[in-house]
């Protein structure tokens, strides 16, 4: 299998978007708040949009060189893209938007079967569901056997229910498609699902590009940590009792951490990390925090609940055990080993 | 509900209105009886007008969308230094006076002007030929069509163009195949106000062309010199151009309207101006 190689400089509205990507027989999901440049990135590749500077490679074939001239234009570039509101063709039925790139309309038909929105193939694009279209635009983008595939925001066009259902489908055809990927989202969740490397883009720039496992474990800064869904509470740390570092938070209280840091730093906490009591327990958690329950979001068999500053999660069999509701006082208890310190962002 | 005063001033000016835009009309038609029509449309003076009235406006619209198309579509969805001033000169015959229209051609392609002096040396005279009925009408009614193919090709979503070009289809197919198809209810809407006009011409033509029975009098033409000379003639065909004209206006309003819903919507800008 080929590699996709990406590395453009390309100045946008507020901030240069300057990237270095190999992209191998996987899916890597760039992450990052709206207008970070991410689907500026999807664009540069599929050649809609020229940057400034720099070379997009795919194996032995030069899609892009600012240095000798050579720019491919979209059509001789073999990339399948998927559009965030999928832009079907309106005057196509289903058939005929996936046929549009293909070699045949057999083959077109074939991916409705693999897909199986094989029944639709004469259904109007305005008569299908959000999902039916998310499919409809996947099978175009394959219809072209393409060597690289581009899904901007595949899944944010859809309704929460929906996008379970299509966010696992599309994991299962990711996987067996094998090509380079290079997926566009704003939520982690999404990433870690989808991707097998997840680089967080902010301002045109990748702060960190790894497994979802290594961002989780080892984020490498405040914002990593808060799109990998950590709660980031920032605050002044000094050396403690017993070879551990105390972190006054700014919000008020302090949180013993194992990890070594003085002076200003952010706290991360994952809500999977904090446990929730009545009264605070006597174990081998360090960091009890006593506050009413603000808020309770259930997330089927999870609730996340908003204690003080923090956000834990925990089951739903222990949230009716314990009877939480909101205004309830309780206890979040986290291991000293649990916080991460990173440099104030 | 009781009317209100500003209500009933309302009705009052909105009657009197169409009263005012109503009355010519229904005076053409209460002034001949059918059999007299039927005598004013069958006389030489109205076939050969409606001839070449036929003749010169389907040349000139196929003209203008031939030329007019491809104009709309590059000032749609290029952006370039002076395309403002170029859009611009694209409108200008709409509020141009024709007859000053007509003066200009005749000024570059009569006999013994700059163009028409080389287009003689080869043998083509264009002046007063239906050449140049063909031209007047070009001329004049292009902008109608121009301008809503321009608003039709911009509201093309720019996603659906890049989509066809990352399935492969170059520039000419994506146009062909996406851009052409989503904005032909506007383009068809264009054309429809752009015959409409040239079927109205008058100043431009009268300058360029004169007003030759079989060879350069439209129906237009033929309503000015009946006038003088058969009045009831005058009036048959003014009837056939009342009903024309009305047709083609519903053309224009309902093309739109048989596009699907879910693709792109056209609001028609029908310019008015003065002939």
């Amino acid at each position: 299998m080929e590699t996709l190689r990406v590395d453009v400089d390309h100045r946008l509205r507020a901030f240069r978007l300057a990237l270095t990507l190999e992209v191998g027989a996987e899916t890597v999901a760039l992450v990052g708040p709206s207008g970070a440049g991410k689907s500026s990135v999807l664009r540069a590749v599929a050649g809609l949009l020229r940057p400034e500077h720099g070379t997009i490679e795919f194996g032995s074939e030069t899609w892009l060189d600012t240095v000798r001239r050579v720019a491919l234009p979209p059509e001789d570039r073999g990339v399948g893209f998927v559009f965030q509101e999928y832009a079907l063709f309106p005057h196509l039925d289903v058939l005929g938007n996936v046929a549009f790139g293909a070699r045949d309309r057999r083959a077109a038909g074939e991916l409705l079967e693999q897909l199986q929105i094989g029944a639709l193939a004469h259904a109007r694009i305005s008569d299908i569901s959000g999902g039916e279209r998310q499919r409809v635009a996947l099978a175009r983008a394959l219809a072209r056997e393409p060597d690289v595939l581009l899904l901007d925001e595949p899944l944010s066009a859809l309704d929460m229910h929906t996008r379970g259902i299509v966010r696992s489908e599309l994991h299962d055809l990711l996987v067996g498609l094998g090509l380079p990927t290079i997926l566009v989202t704003h939520d982690f969740e999404d990433a870690a699902t989808l991707a097998d490397r997840v680089g967080v883009l902010v301002d045109g720039r990748i702060l960190q590009l790894g497994t979802p496992a290594e961002l989780v474990a080892a984020p490498r800064d405040a914002f990593v940590a808060s799109f990998a869904g950590a709660n980031v509470l920032a605050g002044t740390a000094r050396a403690g009792q017993a070879g551990l570092t105390e972190v006054a938070l700014d919000g008020g209280g302090t949180v013993l951490t194992t990890d070594a840091g003085v002076g200003r730093v952010a706290v991360a906490i994952y809500p999977w990390e904090i446990s929730l009591s009545l009264a605070a327990p006597d174990d081998s958690a360090v960091n009890h925090l006593q506050a009413p329950v603000a808020s309770l979001v259930s997330l089927g068999n999870r609730v996340r609940v908003r204690v003080g500053p923090v956000t834990a999660e925990v089951t739903d069999s222990s949230s009716k055990r314990l009877g939480l509701r909101e205004g309830l006082p309780v206890v979040a208890s986290f291991k000293a080993t649990g916080v991460r310190l990173l440099p104030f962002a | 509900m009781r009317p209100t005063a500003f209500g009933v001033a309302l009705v009052v000016a909105t009657t009197l209105a169409l009263a005012f835009l109503l009355v010519p009309i229904v005076a053409i038609f209460a002034e001949l009886t059918l059999s007299e029509i039927v005598a004013g449309l069958t006389s030489d003076v109205a076939l050969d007008a409606l001839r070449v009235t036929a003749e010169t406006n389907l040349t000139a619209m196929a003209l203008i969308v031939v030329f007019g198309t491809p104009t709309a579509y590059l000032l749609a969805t290029r952006s370039f230094r002076g395309r403002a001033l170029v859009v611009t000169l694209v409108e200008l015959p709409l509020v141009l006076p024709p007859a000053v229209a007509g003066l200009g051609l005749l000024a570059a392609f009569g006999r013994f002007e700059l163009l028409g002096r080389a287009f003689g040396a080869v043998g083509v005279e264009i002046a007063f030929t239906k050449v140049a009925v063909v031209m007047a009408v070009t001329y004049v009614a292009s902008p109608f069509y121009v301008r809503t193919a321009i608003a039709a090709f911009e509201s093309v979503d720019t996603d659906l163009v890049a989509a066809s070009r990352t399935l492969g289809a170059g520039p000419a197919r994506t146009f062909r195949r996406v851009a052409l198809p989503l904005a032909a209810g506007g383009l068809g809407a264009g054309l429809a106000l752009a015959f409409a006009r040239g079927l109205g011409e008058f100043g431009a033509t009268i300058m360029f062309a004169g007003s030759l029975q079989g060879v350069t009098q439209t129906l237009s033409l033929a309503v000015y010199q009946e006038f003088d000379v058969d009045f009831e003639n005058a009036l048959a065909i003014g009837a056939l151009l009342v009903i024309a004209s009305a047709l083609v206006l519903l053309v224009a309003k309902l093309v739109p309207a048989w596009r699907r819903s879910g693709s792109t919507s056209i609001t028609v800008s029908a310019p008015s101006v003065s002939r």
